[in-house]
């Protein structure tokens, strides 16, 4: 199909016949192909890893096996006869479980309902068997080593147990394919152990596991096998304790990113927002950096590090429970988005829709709203200047648009995002936050967004870019912090750039 | 002689060598925008009502019967702008009538104390302030969600009514005073309609032609994006059930000095004919659109509703089951004309 994908490293001839297979899977969305072509194979009893950065592709083929979506080409195999799941029930009738980053389940009903919802035993004429329920329920939590009363309700449970629960929900269905996608992101490190505990009873009883995380030391630890994905492609996969971490990250990144996003050289100015160990009681601590004038400085790590709750708290959304500010010099206190504005600092949120636009309001006015203090007259509206001023940006980031007064959410992605752009530039801020500026927008925008990002750092604007994308973040920024759980794991300069490090420094492990 | 195909006399221009396109301010003639408007519709609702009004009954079209018949709905629309900028914000206020029997129950009180005419508006006033600052601090300040805030103020005020009066009721108000609710300022043009009228205008531009407007349109379209926008929302939203409170207590003033008494039970049930109002006028209930005008147009289509099946001697109760189902046919059809439009074009 594709010239450039590398063929599936060939497993050992030992290896028993795989109890799936997905061959040439392709998915492709409007304007987007989220998955070219990609192979993976499960074995019976073995635990294969699926690596690969945020929009790598992942989650749309956990979907595909979950039957939520139906892939546009390639076919899947289970013992070598091929199946299409019409739903999300044909896939879990064919033997298919998910455990998900975040499982749906229900705080007001019992451990033993949230197992068995669906599919609960049933007695004559049709009435669940709550006694059979409650037996199985227990021993299913039995055999996980979890000491969980079944009639409890799930939200007297802590975190750890829910997941257990919903670890005991997956294998209520007699599953012989376990994924499970990112299940120790909110874990403990003890909690992770019980839970490799789990996976290996999985293996012991000849299961097949399809485990995606980022976090190396833990898939090493547990996985036979790895698949690397990269931009919907499967570029590599193969026996993972035969193949060094080095090689797995370069799989993961490529190795021409550098230039894909080629940066405006800039000449950086003297220092204009200082954060002197800001704290928050639960998402950050002891931040601290300083933002020079013309610098765009890239904040990466994995999700749940700590990026999008550090915008937050420096947009005044939040209030850090220690630390300094600094703006040119002079102390800052941001106890609100409107202190913040008002000192020049700005944020593009990463939900544009929910946190960024008035989406049923016509364009010009979203992009005035910061603003309304200029473009009205003693309180009262001006719309030929908020036309004029709203004209002005549309023009600037090449808007595509039918007029400006349409609703903001007739248009693209991209275009919605250069809404939410110009409607802060308008306000001529000293530093924007941007926060994953190109997540889900289309190839076309995103290189206009890059483009504009980086003509803006050259006219002088201080910029913080939050972004999971590695050649994003490598690409433009001047230097790059990296953060992981909570704290600062690593600051580069542009110099001192390359994939590796960054991903050694979000996923800690040196 | 060469016929031209509609691919040459207008190529495609080739990706990325577009000459970059100006984008207008808005899109159509003015006359074709206003024509697409829900008020447009409204309007016609009234039209078609008048007429049917006038054609049903030879009392409809006398001047003074007409005058008499904006009583219907001045006091209530009085409320319903203030309420309209409420629900545009997302929020609602079902204390309104309650608010009016407090005020004026209070009004009552001070008149048998002997209080004259300027003070009675005073407390008025100030009681319907007051109630709007109970409610704005249950909102704004300790986040509780106003439908319920104000379904227990409204039992709260209505029953201190209750406790002060029982069954009796307040009377005796100053001669003066029966001008805000009786009086004409020019010709058949009462007080209350000259109120009404003011009232709509200052309305109308504080909503669409202020930046406050702009903010509480804002907020009711998406709360945070005006949060994250720098827009002190719950400051907006303390603001407007303030006025919510005021415009209740001067429809307590009008609807007082009309009546002459104080009973309880006064304005009963008005808050749901309020929000009817609003509704009817093409606020959207779920909050981020509508305008004044469609609540004035809607103000009429109710008046001349009820004042119409007066005149031809149909009781309340059914005027009340047409008011109903007027609501439900006005709202029913733009949402299934515009079903229709989308399956014309999938």
């Amino acid at each position: 199909m594709n010239a450039t994908i590398p063929k599936p490293l060939a497993a050992p001839a030992t290896q028993a016949a795989p109890i799936l297979e997905m061959r040439g899977i392709s998915q492709v969305f409007p304007g987007v192909r989220a998955l070219d072509g990609v192979a993976v194979a499960l074995y019976p009893g073995q635990v294969t890893a699926l690596i690969g950065e945020n929009g790598a592709g992942k989650s749309t083929l956990v979907k595909i096996l979950t039957g939520i979506y139906r892939p546009s080409e390639g076919e899947i195999l289970i013992d070598g006869q091929p199946v299409r799941f019409a739903n999300a029930q044909a896939a879990l009738n064919a033997g298919i479980t998910a455990i998900h980053q975040e499982t749906v389940l229900f705080d007001e009903l019992t451990v033993a309902e949230n197992i068995f919802l669906g599919h609960a035993p049933r007695g004559r004429f049709g009435r669940i068997d709550w006694g059979r329920m409650m037996a199985e329920a227990a021993r299913l939590l039995v055999a996980l080593e979890a000491p969980i009363d079944p009639g409890l309700r799930l939200k007297e449970l802590s975190i750890a147990q829910r997941h257990l629960v919903a670890i005991a929900r997956a294998l209520s269905t007699e599953a012989r394919i376990v994924i499970m996608d990112e299940p120790t992101a909110a874990l403990s490190r003890k909690e992770i152990d019980d839970l490799f505990r789990i996976v290996q009873t999985l293996k012991d009883a000849g299961k097949a596991v399809l485990f995606i995380s980022h976090k190396f030391d833990e898939l090493y630890e547990i996985a036979e096998n790895f698949v690397v994905f990269r931009d919907g492609r499967s570029v590599g996969a193969g026996r993972l304790k035969e193949t060094p971490q080095d090689a797995i990250i370069r799989l993961m990144v490529g190795r021409d990113v550098k230039n894909a996003f080629p940066k405006l050289p800039v000449t950086l100015g003297g220092p204009v927002l200082e954060v002197k160990a800001y704290t928050h009681p639960t998402e950050f601590r002891d931040i601290s950096f300083t933002l020079r004038k013309g610098e765009i400085l890239g904040v990466y790590g994995l999700i749940g590090a700590g990026r999008s709750e550090l915008a937050h708290a420096l947009f005044g959304i939040t209030r850090p429970s220690s630390g300094a500010l600094a703006l040119e010099g002079r102390p800052l206190t941001v106890a609100t988005p409107r202190d913040a504005i008002a000192a020049g600092i700005v944020y593009v949120p990463e939900e544009r829709g929910r946190h960024g636009l008035a989406l049923p309001m016509p364009i010009y006015q979203n992009m005035t709203l910061p603003s309304l203090a200029r473009t009205s007259r003693r309180g009262f509206l001006r719309a030929a200047e908020e036309f004029a001023l709203a004209r002005s940006y549309a023009e600037r980031l090449d808007l595509r648009a039918a007029a400006l007064s349409v609703p903001v959410g007739t248009l693209s992605g991209g275009n919605q995002q250069k809404v939410v752009i110009g409607k802060w530039l308008a306000t001529k801020p000293k530093v924007i936050i941007l926060d994953e500026p190109t997540k889900g927008i289309d190839i076309g925008s995103k290189a206009a967004v890059h483009g504009f990002i980086s003509e803006l750092a050259a006219e002088g604007l201080s910029i913080i870019m939050i972004s999971s994308e590695l050649p994003e973040v490598l690409g433009m920024s001047d230097r790059v912090m990296v953060m992981k759980e909570g704290l600062i794991s690593g600051m580069f300069d542009r110099e001192s750039l390359s994939p590796e490090t960054l991903v050694r420094a979000a996923t800690g492990n040196a | 002689m060469t016929t031209q195909t509609p691919e040459t006399r207008n190529p495609a221009p080739a990706e990325g060598s577009a000459p970059r396109r100006a984008i207008p301010d808005r899109l159509g003639t003015p006359f074709a925008r206003i024509l697409r408007r829900w008020e447009v519709l409204l309007f016609g609702v009234a039209v078609a009502i008048f007429i049917a009004n006038a054609l049903a009954s030879p009392y409809f079209l006398n001047i003074w019967n007409l005058s008499d018949a904006t009583f219907n709905f001045t006091e209530k629309a009085l409320i319903a702008f203030a309420m309209a900028l409420l629900v545009i914000s997302g929020e609602i206020d079902l204390s309104v009538a309650a608010i009016i029997a407090l005020a004026s129950t209070a009004m009552g009180a001070a008149a048998q104390a002997g209080i004259g005419t300027a003070g009675l508006v005073a407390i008025g006033l100030g009681v319907g302030l007051g109630c709007g600052l109970v409610n704005g601090f249950l909102v704004s300040v300790m986040r509780l969600p106003s439908i319920v805030v104000t379904i227990g103020t409204m039992s709260l005020y209505r029953g201190i009514s209750y406790i002060v009066l029982g069954d009796q009721a307040y009377g005796g108000y100053p001669e003066s005073f029966a001008f805000f609710g009786q009086g004409y300022v020019l010709g058949p043009i009462s007080f209350e309609f000259a109120l009404f009228a003011v009232a709509a205008i200052l309305f109308s531009v504080l909503l669409h032609a202020t930046n406050f407007g702009r903010q509480v349109f804002v907020i009711g379209n998406n709360d945070f994006a005006a949060r994250f926008s720098g827009i002190p929302v719950e400051r907006v939203k303390f603001i407007l059930f303030l006025l919510t409170g005021l415009m209740s207590g001067i429809a307590a003033i009008c609807l007082t000095s009309r009546l002459g008494s104080t009973r309880p039970s006064i304005a009963q049930g008005w808050e749901l004919e309020v929000v009817t109002m609003v509704v009817l006028g093409g606020v959207s209930i779920l909050g981020g659109a509508g305008t004044i005008g469609g609540v004035v147009i809607a103000a009429f289509v109710m008046g001349l509703v009820t004042f119409g099946l007066g005149l031809l001697n149909v009781p309340g109760i059914v005027m009340s089951i047409f008011i109903g189902l007027l609501l439900i046919v006005t709202i029913a059809l733009p949402i299934i004309a515009g079903r229709i439009k989308a399956m014309g074009k999938s």
